[in-house]
């Protein structure tokens, strides 16, 4: 029923340090997220592609000092797919997704608190539905746990590589177009979301 | 030079940045990719199992999780998500950065400023997403950043078509006039 006293310290002292950072990102925030969904404010995927390209960089390295293994979620289409479905619409509804609406829950956001309890009757209604679901999960056909380089027959470093580019790119392009933050400093005045 | 902790935000590149980082320690010391979403899971069939005499014979759930060598537990994973709330207020403490909202601004000023209208649609759509994320194995943190960064096939179609999904979901609920409030 437990894990080790380790592991539970260490799994707490990381999602301090992870909410600590999605607070101080603004991303725990529904005029955000939404703002994203909407395409005007772009901080969702500013964050998350600097930390997929940053993270990959150093979970690839560590694989490759054998230091680490890869966790690859199996590609089950029906699976993934309709629960992509499922999670996109609930997500652009809710305005929050499951680690910020936890982060939102500790900046005070009493609709995260409500969601934080529907999270968990909908994590109740899958597990109680989970026989029945399996021909759905299953049903549509399973690449297994694959990753892009692998699938391609290419070196991760290659796809890492790329991924950099594209978010240097996009990073300079914004800079060059005068949405940088230089100018956008005005319309985000302290607490404006609040 | 103002203390980066009182500050109430951070660039999203400092915060991504370290976010990567934060992903490197976590494989590092605890093997794991950072993820929400299991916690959840598990805490819900533990429930299950307590309040439901013989559920665990009945649902095949826990016969195919324990062959997979991840029976739900209280594990790192839930300590993460005790974690991510601690710290979260820790950081909103500390920069002032605390509310008591009820209806986000956005959202009254879209579908009005009923408390009860807001807390029933919030209810029902994190519902709808902890389900598509247990379906999918995975959320914007498990597949979205997790497993994108391991570069996962599963993780970029799941992300790619949520968030598809959401644009359109959002540009429906708000529409372009919405849009200007943000």
């Amino acid at each position: 029923m437990f894990e080790s006293p380790d592991k539970l310290v260490l799994g707490f002292l990381t999602g301090v340090i992870f909410g600590f950072l999605l607070q101080k990102g603004r991303v725990a925030k529904f005029e955000v997220i939404v703002g994203q969904f909407l395409l005007r404010d772009w901080t969702v995927v500013k964050t998350m592609g600097t930390a997929v390209v940053v993270g990959a960089i150093g979970v690839y390295a560590l694989v490759a000092a054998d230091a680490a293994s890869l966790h690859i979620r199996p590609a089950l289409l029906g699976g993934v797919l309709i629960g992509a479905v499922c999670f996109g619409v609930g997500m652009a509804v809710f305005g929050y997704c499951p680690g910020t609406s936890v982060a939102g829950c500790g900046e005070g956001r009493r609709d995260a608190m409500v969601g934080v309890v529907g999270m968990l009757a909908g994590a109740a209604a899958f597990v109680a539905a989970y026989p029945a679901l399996q021909p759905l999960i299953k049903g549509m056909g399973d690449w297994g746990k694959i990753t892009l380089p692998e699938a391609t027959h290419t070196s991760p470093w290659l796809w890492i590589g790329g991924l950099a580019l594209v978010g240097l790119g996009a990073f300079i392009a914004e800079r060059l177009s005068g949405h940088g933050p230089q100018q956008r400093r005005g319309r985000l005045p302290h607490g404006a979301h609040a | 030079m103002a203390n980066p902790f009182v500050q109430r935000y951070w660039s999203p590149y400092i915060v991504g940045a370290l976010i990567g980082v934060l992903s490197w320690f976590a494989f590092a010391t605890a093997d794991k990719p950072i993820g929400i979403t299991t916690a959840f899971e598990h805490t819900a069939a533990l429930s299950g199992k307590a309040a439901v005499p013989q559920f665990e014979q009945k649902n095949e759930y826990f016969a195919a999780k324990q062959a997979e060598g991840n029976s739900p537990k209280i594990g790192w994973e839930w300590m993460l998500v005790v974690g991510v709330f601690v710290g979260a207020l820790l950081s909103a403490g500390l920069s002032g950065d605390r509310t008591r909202l009820w209806v986000p601004p956005l959202w009254a000023s879209r579908f009005g400023p009923s408390k009860a209208k807001r807390l029933i649609a919030a209810f029902l759509s994190a519902a709808l997403m902890m389900f598509g994320a247990r379906l999918a194995q995975g959320c914007t943190s498990g597949h979205g950043i997790s497993g994108t960064l391991q570069l996962a096939v599963s993780s970029w179609m799941f992300i790619s078509v949520a968030f598809g999904v959401a644009i359109v979901t959002a540009l429906l609920m708000y529409g372009r006039q919405g849009a200007e409030h943000v």
